[in-house]
């Protein structure tokens, strides 16, 4: 944590390496600023966002007290703060002697099995081992074995193989927050894993494969795919599986997607993804995607395979007759894809593909951030926060990279506590100590128990409607406050502690989301952000989007699904183009049905076979993420592109280029060739907010006098004999006109700005420790660290002012009742649903009661809205506020459809 | 010669109640240090008498308690713990002290509470000690009952919770930060220091960690003065000390001694000698992870600078007398295994080093050593050293071993050459 969580002291002095003298931040462990000057050092149990424990000892190296010292003291640097005058050699024969011997003891007991062995070619241990120099076993013992545990579907278990760092327990449980993997056992008999078999409940699991040194912990959906890590084919990309924009390295091997790496950011996922990010991208090899066009001739017909061409020239044909097309686009499509609709079909005719509620909460949240006057934050600006209050969102399934950072900020606190007693922020178990159980400032206000409830000072439960008097009255508080009308020593309840916590914030941060579907809920959270600011705190708002574009969408300025629905009812349009979305997530059945029945003419384009796609006329196949490029905003305004990993081929191509082809006279039309470059200039021509995207960007600007960046690794195999079954002829490398890398092993090797890095390796550093090589210093940003371009800026000179509460309108009928929408990581969001591990943690269809419930002692009620009735099991949740039904959104075998403002319950049901 | 640690006990009865404590003039010092001295004044008494941690560090007590941060501004609560964690092989002078007065104990932790404004004590005793346990139990119900413990003590405003905590038995307990660890429900693993529990010790609060034998001193040092407590002793530093022996010796026990006394006292006077038909071979003066010494060491002062300047170190003071007819290879694997399986998997060198030691001397010991063997000790001992270890559990198991190696290595070498145990 120490990079994350301190503030740059720039309280330089001078060390002396090898007799050699050095500036070095006194803030730091010497292993760090070792590290951050370029020595290599070994280690293991340290890490930039673990901190120092002392435990494996092999950062050794020889101190001497002063000029006379020759015979010097061995210490671990990573233990040894940085002192002006300190004097250390890093290559002292003993120490070296002493570094090689710890890896000879660990060596005692792990196996020889690096060529079956997942780790193998980016194993931190094979690069220690071969760093120390360690070369010959003398140990003549038997070793000793332990039984592996089954850890679910994301995570496989090897025993064996475990040296003992301690950083998948201190991963796990301090950054983390999970309790179910620990430490067993003692001495030479310890035991890494759960107290039995069974997956691993924690939702960052799968950061145990990058944080373990080793091959204890590695990927079992990358095990199935039978992979080398040397022979992928890897390029920087864009989680596609919520709104925050985690940056991502996905891997392919055989035009098979075979794992996915967090690709280090400082600003956002820094080193650690959530589980869904990491394996949900296996919804791009699912048997659900779509390879080939569908045709059919009529409404009743069946939709049989045709070609490319074919489908293309169909697609002309369909829309000849443009007045009467309109366009439907999507917030998990791109945006040079929902860009390219646009300018089809024209911008009145562009429809977002949101629901009604959803794009004017979009729309709300867009005018807040770009009238300002508080900027948005960040995660690590989440991280270091030190009053958090989180409105309404349940972030740790909705934004759950989110949650992570707000975890931290208990750490930040614990960081601050120990300053007190001068104990530096890198000294991760001496922080702990100080601060025991002392939380940071975090309150969170939702209707129902969130998984980061641990980590918060105190929590609010009640209705939406509750929480947003909760917050409109935190904001008048904080008025009185200011004002000194109001006693703050008097405490009352959760209003004090939060104003408090407030009031002695420097950093506060307010977060707030759309699961509720309240925009009072958006307007309390800006309200209160906007109080902060103008006391001069140096305040973020930080709102958590649905999906990977929902904010790029947003900006586009469509209009809701809604207004298409009506618009062909009332028969202005005919021909509809739906892009990458399933109106069935978005509206209710009978509405999607009776759209797509009444359209004449129902064009599809995606990857995954949808309910919507079965009701097409024309169905078009396009990449996903992982086949081409393409422009995702998160939810900070933030666009990032990403770059596919897979040889695109003409059968399948991103959804821009099928929708540019559908334009003009046929292909030898320049319109319908337009690169990416070409539509995002046309869009920031049309749109000023999109001006960034069309500057000269850092990597195109970027000189690659030797090449591409290739997406191979140099140890890639079998390249000339890979595509041998089909020509002996060793093809050309795939073309790829809209980036500047390149499908091949070959170009540019030196350090390409950060997000065209394709790998982080360095010399002597093969795992993905060395990321630290590719930072400014150990645990800091990237070199050159170029993580997009923001689009939203607050405006300077703003007259906005607060917004008013109105008080919500009573339920009438006292049978319905107010429903909670509850999001579930594994099961909410549409794509990772479709990779089958994902898919497996997904929970099976209910509605939760409080406890107090009439209905709560029933097994099964019948739950209905949108028109639909089914039969589910009740499961009481405490803390759920009374009378309401806590429904899992779009979980499959649910009612589909967003979920409504009430439902209904009852014993008895008629299906 | 004054015994006022054993001064109260007689192993033909029960230990000393409450009132035939103060009737023995106990409690007497505690009533001295509520009612008429200052937490300072105390601090620099004890100080001034030269008493040195006894649980084997041989740190200042004084000096120690002098870390924690004093006055209205000090961090709260502060805590006193006393390791009665007596798990170093060969060691029981703890156990005697608690189970023949335990009410000298607790009148130490009450003063020494008291002097670094501690206001909540723990023992944590080994699990084992169920004896010391039931009469600490006791002791503590009658000193709550009179009143010098809980809430106000003596009408001073002193308040003093204490608990008797049972370890659930591992070695490591004894170290200082792996005990707080422990009383925190955590892994018994060391700490690193800084910081110190001084400032940030039991539950991130100032803590101070005595052991038993040097709380049962305090109530003696404030009572007689710190002038009093140096003349018990041979040496610089005050006091008496008790010494344990055992081994090929007539009379094993437990003996308080001036500190001071030497080995051949101890040995040949006090433990009555060696056994008949035993003649001595090695001692190893103050528990399991002390290195041997020799015959030639009868003349050493048991005290923490002499033990240290003969090349080991007095450790606990309480030593095993070892004859020719006891296999020193045999010997030292016994001791090494111990520390190998209470080693508790924190760092490399202790964690998979002394398991290796282990199977080296096993090997030799059974007949399967090689001669490379004897090298790899050598490395070994070499790497597991103070500094290379998080703590000094690893450098304590091989100082036994450094030791053989050092005096009877033709032992370890003749079991590699005849492949069995010679002593066998």
């Amino acid at each position: 944590m120490p990079m994350d969580m301190t503030e740059p002291t720039n309280d330089w002095v001078t060390i002396h390496i090898e007799g050699k003298p050095f500036r070095a931040d006194k803030s730091q462990n010497l292993l760090h600023a070792c590290l951050a000057l370029g020595f290599d050092i070994p280690h293991f149990c340290w890490h930039p966002a673990l901190g120092s424990m002392g435990a494996c000892r092999l950062c050794a190296v020889k101190r001497f007290r002063d000029d006379q010292d020759t015979q010097g003291e061995i210490i671990m640097s990573c233990m040894t703060p940085v002192s002006e005058g300190l004097s250390i050699s890093i290559h002292d024969p003993e120490a070296a002697e002493f570094r090689a011997a710890v890896i000879g003891w660990l060596m005692i007991n792990h196996p020889h099995d690096c060529p079956v062995c997942d780790e193998g070619g980016e194993c931190h241990l094979q690069d220690m081992t071969v760093m120390t120099g360690h070369a010959a076993r003398e140990y003549r013992f038997k070793k000793r074995t332990h039984r592996n545990q089954d850890l679910g579907p994301f995570i496989n278990h090897e025993m064996n193989r475990c040296i003992q760092c301690y950083r998948c327990v201190r991963f796990y449980r301090n950054i983390a927050g999970g309790r179910d993997l620990n430490v067993f056992g003692a001495h030479d008999h310890l035991y890494f894993g759960r107290h039995e078999n069974g997956t691993l409940e924690n939702p960052f699991s799968g950061n145990l494969v990058e944080i373990c040194p080793t091959g204890t912990f590695t990927d079992k959906t990358q095990k199935a795919h039978n992979t080398r890590s040397w022979d992928l084919q890897t390029a920087p990309s864009v989680c596609v599986h919520c709104g925050l924009g985690c940056n991502t390295l996905p891997g392919e091997r055989y035009g098979l997607l075979r794992r996915m790496r967090n690709r280090f950011n400082s600003d956002i996922n820094g080193y650690f993804l959530c589980d869904r990010g990491r394996f949900g991208y296996e919804f791009v090899n699912s048997l659900r995607r779509i390879r080939t066009p569908l045709f059919r001739t009529g409404k009743e017909s069946p939709q049989v395979s045709t070609d490319m061409n074919q489908a293309l020239s169909s697609a002309v044909g369909i829309l000849s007759n443009k007045d009467r097309v309109i366009g439907i686009g999507s917030p998990r499509a791109s945006l040079e894809a929902n860009t390219a609709l646009r300018s089809l079909v024209g911008k009145d005719r562009f429809h977002a593909g949101f629901s009604e509620t959803e794009n004017r909460l979009m729309t709300l949240i867009v005018q807040i951030m770009s009238d300002g006057p508080v900027k948005t934050g960040t995660l690590k600006e989440a991280a270091m926060a030190d009053a958090v209050l989180v409105l309404g969102e349940d972030v740790t399934v909705t934004a759950p990279r989110l949650a992570l950072a707000l975890r931290q900020t208990v750490f930040s606190h614990a960081v601050r506590c120990a300053e007190r007693v001068h104990l530096p922020a890198w000294d991760d178990v001496g922080v702990r100590e100080v601060a025991q159980d002392d939380k940071g400032h975090l309150f969170i206000a939702t209707s129902q128990p969130t998984d980061l409830d641990d980590a918060a000072r105190s929590c609010f439960r009640g209705t939406p409607d509750e929480i947003v008097a909760f917050g409109f009255d935190v904001h008048a508080r904080l008025n009185k406050a200011r004002k000194n009308q109001e006693d703050l020593a008097e405490p009352d309840g959760m209003y004090h502690s939060v104003v408090t916590a407030f009031q002695n914030a420097r950093r506060p941060v307010v977060i707030a989301g759309l699961s509720s579907g309240s925009e009072a809920m958006i307007k309390a959270a800006a309200n209160i952000a906007r109080n902060l600011a103008e006391q001069g705190k140096d305040v973020r708002l930080i709102f958590c989007v649905p999906e990977c574009n929902s904010m790029g969408l947003a900006l586009l300025n469509g209009k809701s699904l809604e207004s298409a629905i009506d618009a062909v009812n009332r028969n202005l349009a005919d021909t509809v183009i739906v892009l990458e979305n399933d109106l069935f997530r978005r509206t209710t059945s009978q509405n999607a049905e009776f759209f797509l029945q009444k359209a004449r003419r129902v064009i599809v384009l995606d990857h995954l076979q949808t309910r919507t796609t079965a009701m097409a006329d024309l169905v078009l196949p396009v990449s996903t993420f992982s086949e081409g490029n393409g422009t995702l905003v998160n939810n900070e305004g933030r666009a990032q592109t990403y770059y596919g990993v897979i040889a695109p081929d003409n059968s399948l191509m991103e959804s821009f280029r099928v929708l540019n082809r559908f334009n003009g006279s046929g292909p030898d039309d320049p319109s319908t060739s337009r690169n990416r470059d070409a539509v995002l200039q046309d869009l920031a021509e049309d749109l000023p907010v999109f001006a960034p995207l069309a500057e000269p960007h850092a990597p195109l600007a970027f000189p690659v006098p030797s090449g591409k960046v290739p997406r191979q690794s140099f140890g890639y195999s079998g390249r000339t004999a890979m595509n041998a079954h089909v020509s002996v002829h060793e093809p050309r490398p795939p073309e790829d006109p809209d980036s500047l890398l390149a499908f091949s092993m070959e170009g540019f090797d030196g350090s390409a700005p950060s997000d065209l890095v394709t790998r982080f390796q360095a010399p002597g550093w093969n795992s993905v420790q060395a990321v630290f090589k590719h930072q400014t210093e150990p645990g800091g940003p990237l070199l050159e660290e170029s993580s997009g371009r923001c689009l939203l800026f607050p405006a300077e000179e703003n007259d906005a002012s607060y917004f008013d509460h109105h008080d919500p309108c009573e339920i009438s009928e006292t049978e319905l009742r107010p429903v909670i929408p509850l999001h579930h990581l594994f099961g909410s969001d549409e794509l990772s649903m479709a990779a089958p591990a994902v898919a497996s943690l997904a929970p099976a269809p209910y509605v939760a009661l409080s406890p107090s419930d009439p209905l709560a002692d029933c097994d099964t009620v019948f739950l209905s809205f949108n028109d639909e009735t089914i039969k589910v099991p009740v499961k009481v949740v405490k803390d759920l506020p009374p009378r309401a039904a806590g429904i899992p959104a779009s979980v499959p075998g649910m009612i589909p459809g967003p979920l409504p403002g009430q439902c209904r319950l009852s014993r008895e049901g008629q299906p | 010669m004054e015994k006022p640690l054993t001064q109260n006990m007689n192993p033909n009865r029960k230990p000393f109640s409450l009132d035939e404590y103060e009737q023995a003039g106990g409690y007497e010092a505690m009533r001295l240090a509520l009612t008429s001295m200052e937490p300072a004044e105390i601090r620099t008494l004890v100080e001034k008498a030269g008493l040195r941690g006894r649980g084997g560090a041989g740190f200042s007590t004084g000096r120690k308690w002098g870390f924690v941060p004093m006055g209205p501004d000090a961090p709260k609560p502060k805590y006193l713990t006393i390791n009665a964690d007596e798990m170093e092989p060969a060691t029981f002078k703890d156990r005697v002290l608690m189970e023949g007065d335990p009410h000298q104990l607790i009148e130490g932790i009450i003063i020494t509470a008291f002097t670094i404004q501690a206001e909540t004590a723990y023992i944590f005793i080994r699990q084992c000690y169920t004896e010391a346990s039931r009469r600490l139990t006791k002791a503590i119900n009658e000193t709550y009952a009179k009143g010098y413990l809980g809430k106000n003590i003596l009408e001073t405003g002193f308040n003093l919770e204490l608990h008797l905590h049972e370890s659930a038995g591992r070695y490591i307990c004894g170290e200082e930060t792996a005990l707080l660890n422990a009383l925190e429900g955590k892994r018994p693993n060391p700490r690193s220091k800084p910081p110190f529990p001084p400032v940030v010790g039991l539950w991130g609060k100032p803590t101070i960690t005595n052991n038993v034998e040097t709380a049962c001193n305090i109530p003696h040092i404030v009572k007689n003065g710190a002038e009093w407590y140096r003349s018990l002793s041979r040496v610089g530093d005050g006091g008496t000390k008790i010494y344990g022996a055992s081994g090929k010796v007539n009379t094993p026990g437990a003996f308080e001694l001036p500190l001071g006394t030497t080995l051949r006292e101890i040995i040949e006077h006090h433990a009555g000698g060696m056994k008949p038909g035993t003649k001595l071979k090695a001692i190893l003066p103050g528990g399991a992870s002390t290195g041997l010494l020799t015959p030639d060491h009868l003349d050493v002062k048991m005290d923490f600078d002499s033990v240290q300047a003969a090349g080991s170190r007095m450790g606990t003071g309480t030593l095993v007398a070892i004859d020719e007819k006891t296999c020193i290879v045999g010997l030292v694997l016994n001791l090494v295994r111990f520390f190998a399986r209470e080693s508790c998997g924190w760092c490399t060198p202790c964690r998979e080093g002394l398991p290796w030691v282990v199977k080296l001397l096993s090997a030799i010991e059974h007949g399967d050593g090689r001669p490379e063997d004897l090298e790899q000790l050598k490395h070994q001992i070499r790497f597991i050293a103070p500094g290379r270890t998080f703590c000094p559990l690893g450098p304590g198991a091989m100082d036994p071993l450094k030791s053989a190696l050092h005096y009877f290595e033709e032992d370890f070498k003749r079991h590699i050459q005849e492949k069995k145990c010679p002593w066998t």
